[in-house]
């Protein structure tokens, strides 16, 4: 990158920053005209004096002489706006392109920094560096040579304009310019610095920001708010008073410039009038300068500003250029070089002398030298923290060694292209990232190196507007709608065989379940999903006979419109149907203006407020004597803790008044609990077959009843129509699993497999699983779902060889020796290296490299090794007595 | 059965029958009832106990696996407890429990069933002293056994 903010702005901009400067030279002459004009105005057009006569052959008199030069005057003004308009756009572009591309190129450089450096750098200062450091170079850039040019220009044009005028005027106008030019700079020196210091301390601010963010746990589990807060508050401290500081000494200079400025017409009044007096400047003329002295300020101003703008820059520059220029960083052609052929790793791995030094010197991989030949599996055991980790990630060209080499089937690693590495190993680590993206997309980006097709408006006058202006900036124009899925890695040849490939990916990481599980619990757009409907309701047909011929049919209440769900709740019953958006969410149902529509026409209200009664004497019965914060009552109670006193209260009101008696927002209060009860699950035996009847009734009711506004805020059930708004489970369920009855969940979930399995399915909800949003950084899933997520990103590829870094480490003992299985079978014929985070698993494995610090102590087979009785068996013997 | 007649029935069985009506009332809101076929099975020997059941209603065979299959132990009937020596021990189940008719149940948490016990001593005593008439049923049995298998 460029060491200075000029080389990098002429380098990427050159031919824009003189296009620039020529438009801003042919603006000048216009400029003088208009600066002349006025004195010809007054002094010819309105003073009479040498009036042509004529202009161009056509007699004119004075009056018509004065509009043409006003109208000429007019016209000036309007070219002089478009000049300074197309010339602030041309220079806004010029900006905001120079602003793309240096964050651009910063983001670039951040992913080739070496692995390190991330250690001594934090997210959060690298974030607002390219996010809010870099943001006013931009408008910098555009301003950086024009802006000079003009003003400066301008500044002349105007000089040169008053010294025609009179050299003594002249001289008056920029007599105190160099008072101002010798001492603005001294001043501006100290805020320069000032500036740095700013940048720094804010940066400072962030990076203790984001840790704050990364170790939140920490400050909650140690009571270190206080420590936290005080931390921050020393740093803003710091901040306020540089700030404060910066801002009093450039409102000195301010003042400064301010002031000067302002003394300068006292020369103009005195030498001018005399001047005028005497009879040696026209009045004209004199006015003419004044008005001309009012121009001046203004790009003398901006000259000023300029210059502390420029100090500014320069700074932010600097000190963002040296962040990002650490040593060793990757060149990019080894990020970005396409392999000639298709290049294969199938061959030995060898080490000779390998050796990786930490950021003291000291060895953390010492003189590593192995063979590893094709389709090995090893193992490489070891105390956690020594060499292992490194010497894995050496492997994977993760890290580059400090000294000796490395190759795979002869060809040098620490000179292959990412192109190669990254597509022909395959590396999980520990703690493997999930992208805040859905299951599928974080699996696949294990085969999306770059872009195999065009976007769909590739050829689009937007989408090729899109490319030229990512093109002008330097920017990638690889389009991220394009299909970068690299089919013929993953080996398939269509869209239907790559969803096979996921789905058979999943079950050999063992996840297939968990995927399986997170698509019944969808909620899909039937539209994304063709066909997908219509098979779903045949599949709760379906469901509903295996029910029947199992004898169980008793086991799902289905949803029926003439009929009442006990086991549902009443609000359930009552809009018999799933609710769409916040309007009738089931738990604020009972405050909306069309339920209480619904149950005043019905005359359920009285029953409610007689049924709440009823539920708020239980519950204040059954939970009185809890303490407040007990867990059933945010398990159990219809009421919550903070409430039951105040219903305690209602309910001697309703004793003495009676319900009638009650205001309204006493009753609206009882009349809001029965909508939560289940009878069959809760057996308070309030909801009575006379009270379902009517409950039907106010079904009826509130859909005859609901406003056009309304229609679209519940998705009605109908048996043979699917539930856009419901998920897939509930959607073949089309009821509800019985309360009561001993294994009715698990008996339902047996045959509604089998019926998914059955109509085949299976895939549908699988693919629907795969598009399980992550979460932040994969938070939605577990640990051990990330890493097998992880796992069958790595395989998704068929890498030549799989390194693997305690990549099973999340999961539990049963699971783990079956991901393993099954990954041995799914590389079956290539190279496997696997560190392993317990000696115990190496037995499956037909190499096994011992770790001692930072050296190989063992090398062979389990037997040898365990006969030996050396670092490997006590490594074992300490597991097993560690249990 | 309603919410109102389980608790009936629970002021019935001795165990409950000093507790309030309000917190029987309790119990019986917070636990699930369950309806079992005959010979479905409550749990099994072995699993991990996560709750114990009050026999609501029918009966229920108490089944220890030995080599020679499936041994009746005990048998049990309306006011029974059973399961809650692997909640207070946190053992797996060391008996198999199933239905020999239709059943019903009432499903108490491992969380429920200690703040039961700890909320009020008298069930405590109940359990303590159910569990040394079980201990006392099984001592004698070894007496009889060894006295045969001696004589």
């Amino acid at each position: 990158m460029e060491r200075t903010l000029f080389g990098f702005i002429w380098r990427y901009s050159k031919r824009d920053q003189v296009l620039l400067l020529v438009m801003t030279g042919l603006s000048f002459p216009f400029l003088y005209v208009s600066l002349e004009l006025p004195k010809t105005i007054i002094n010819e057009a309105i003073g009479g004096e040498n009036l042509p006569g004529d202009l161009f052959g056509i007699p004119v008199d004075q009056i018509q002489y004065l509009f043409v030069l006003s109208g000429l005057f007019l016209a000036l003004v309007c070219v002089n706006g478009a000049f300074k308009y197309v010339i602030n756009v041309f220079r806004g572009q010029l900006g905001e392109r120079m602003l793309r591309r240096l964050r651009y190129l910063l983001y670039g450089r951040v992913l080739r920094f070496p692995l390190g450096r991330f250690r001594r750098t934090s997210q959060g200062e690298i974030i607002q560096m390219i996010t809010a450091e870099v943001e006013p170079l931009g408008g910098f850039v555009g301003d950086s040579i024009a802006l000079p040019a003009f003003q400066g220009g301008t500044l002349l044009t105007i000089l040169i304009f008053m010294f025609v005028q009179d050299w003594m005027l002249g001289l008056a106008a920029i007599s105190l310019y160099p008072i101002q030019a010798y001492m603005i700079p001294k001043l501006q020196r100290r805020v320069n610095e000032l500036g740095k210091e700013r940048v720094r301390t804010v940066r400072q601010l962030s990076e203790r920001i984001g840790e704050s963010i990364s170790g939140i746990e920490e400050i909650h589990a140690n009571d270190g708010a206080r420590w936290a807060l005080a931390n921050v508050a020393e740093r803003l401290g710091v901040i306020f008073g540089i700030r404060y500081e910066i801002y009093r000494r450039k409102f000195f200079i301010k003042f400064l410039n301010n002031f000067i400025a302002q003394l300068t017409p006292f020369l103009f009044y005195a030498i001018g009038g005399w001047l005028v007096i005497r009879g040696d400047l026209t009045f004209g003329a004199l006015v003419a300068v004044l008005a001309a002295y009012k121009d001046l300020s203004a790009p003398w101003k901006e000259l000023l500003g300029y210059y502390q703008r420029l100090a500014d820059a320069r700074i932010k520059y600097d000190q963002v250029v040296e962040q990002f220029d650490p040593a060793g960083t990757m060149p990019a052609e080894l990020q970005f070089a396409e392999p000639p052929d298709d290049v294969s790793l199938v061959g030995p791995l060898v080490g000779s002398n390998v050796t990786l030094l930490d950021e003291d010197g000291e060895a953390e991989v010492e003189s590593l030298t192995l063979t590893i030949e094709p389709g090995t599996k090893v193992a490489l055991v070891g105390p956690g923290g020594g060499g292992r980790d490194s010497a894995t990630m050496l492997l994977a060209r993760l890290l580059f060694p400090d000294r000796g080499g490395l190759s795979i089937a002869g060809a040098s690693l620490a000179e292959l292209p990412e192109s190669v590495t990254g597509r022909r190993i395959g590396y999980v680590g520990p703690a493997p990232h999930l992208f805040n993206a859905s299951l599928r997309a974080n699996i696949l980006l294990g085969a999306m190196h770059r872009p195999v097709g065009p976007a769909h408006d590739h050829d689009t006058p937007a989408g090729q507007r899109r490319r030229a202006a990512a093109a002008a900036s330097g920017n990638s124009t690889d389009e991220t709608t394009a299909d970068w899925v690299d089919m013929a890695a993953v080996g398939v040849g269509s869209d239907d065989e790559l969803e096979a490939r996921l789905a058979q990916l999943l079950g050999r990481v063992d996840l297939g379940e968990d995927v399986y599980g997170f698509g019944l619990r969808s909620v899909i757009d039937p539209d994304e999903w063709p066909g997908l409907a219509d098979r779903v309701v045949g599949a709760r047909r379906r469901l509903r006979e295996r029910l029947r011929e199992e004898g169980v049919a008793e086991l799902v209440e289905a949803f029926d419109e003439t009929a009442y769900n006990t086991n549902a709740s009443v609000a359930e019953n009552l809009l018999f149907g799933t609710p769409v958006g916040p309007a009738f969410a089931l738990d604020h149902i009972a405050q909306h203006p069309h339920v209480r529509h619904v149950l005043d026409k019905t005359g359920l209200v009285d029953d409610f407020a007689r049924i709440g009664r009823d539920v708020a004497v239980t519950m204040v019965e059954l939970f009185a004597d809890l303490p407040p914060d007990h867990e059933y009552f945010t398990q159990y109670s219809f009421i919550s803790a903070e409430d039951l006193p105040i219903y305690q209260v209602l309910l001697g009101r309703a004793e003495r008044l009676g319900l009638d008696g009650l205001d309204a927002e006493d009753r609206d209060r009882l009349v809001s609990l029965p909508f939560k009860l289940i009878p069959a699950r809760h057996r308070l035996g309030m909801i009575t077959p006379e009270i379902q009847d009517r409950i039907l009734q106010a079904r009826r009711v509130f859909t005859e009843d609901l406003p056009d506004g309304l229609r679209g805020a519940v998705a009605f059930f109908s048996s043979d129509r699917y539930n856009a708004a419901a998920t897939l489970q509930d959607n073949i369920l089309f009821g509800k699993v019985i309360h009561g009855r001993a294994d009715a969940q698990a008996e339902v979930g047996r045959l509604l497999a089998e019926v998914i399995d059955g109509e085949r399915l299976r895939d549908a909800v699988l693919g629907i699983g795969l598009g399980f949003e992550a979460g932040i950084a994969g938070a939605r899933l577990t640990a051990a779902q990330r890493q097998k997520t992880a796992l069958a990103r790595a395989l998704l590829r068929r890498p030549d060889i799989l390194i693997l870094n305690q990549a099973t480490a999340a999961l539990d003992p049963a699971s783990q020796a079956r991901v393993m299985t099954a990954v041995f079978a799914e590389v079956r014929h290539r190279t496997v290296v696997w560190s392993l985070h317990r000696s115990g698993l190496a037995p499956m494995f037909g190499r096994i490299l011992v770790f001692s610090g930072n050296r190989v102590v063992e090398d062979g087979e389990y037997e040898q090794l365990m006969a030996r009785g050396g670092v490997f068996a006590s490594l074992i013997e300490e597991e097993k007595a560690g249990g | 059965m309603s919410l109102n007649q389980e608790v009936e029935l629970l002021k019935n069985i001795p165990l409950f029958s000093r507790i309030a009506t309000s917190r029987l009332k309790l119990l019986a809101f917070t636990s699930e009832r369950l309806d079992w076929d005959a010979s479905q099975t409550l749990f099994r020997q072995g699993d991990d106990g996560d709750a114990a059941y009050i026999i609501m209603e029918g009966s229920a065979a108490v089944l220890i696996e030995t080599d020679a299959g499936e041994v009746e132990v005990a048998r049990l009937r309306r006011g029974d407890v059973v399961g809650e020596i692997a909640i207070l021990c946190d053992v797996p189940r060391t008996a198999t429990v199933r239905a020999t008719e239709a059943l019903t149940t009432l499903r108490v948490t491992k969380e429920t069933f200690f703040r039961l016990v700890t909320e009020f001593p008298e069930v405590a005593i109940e359990i303590m002293r159910e569990l040394a008439a079980r201990l006392e049923r099984t001592n004698a049995q070894l007496r009889e056994a060894l006295g045969t298998g001696g004589g």
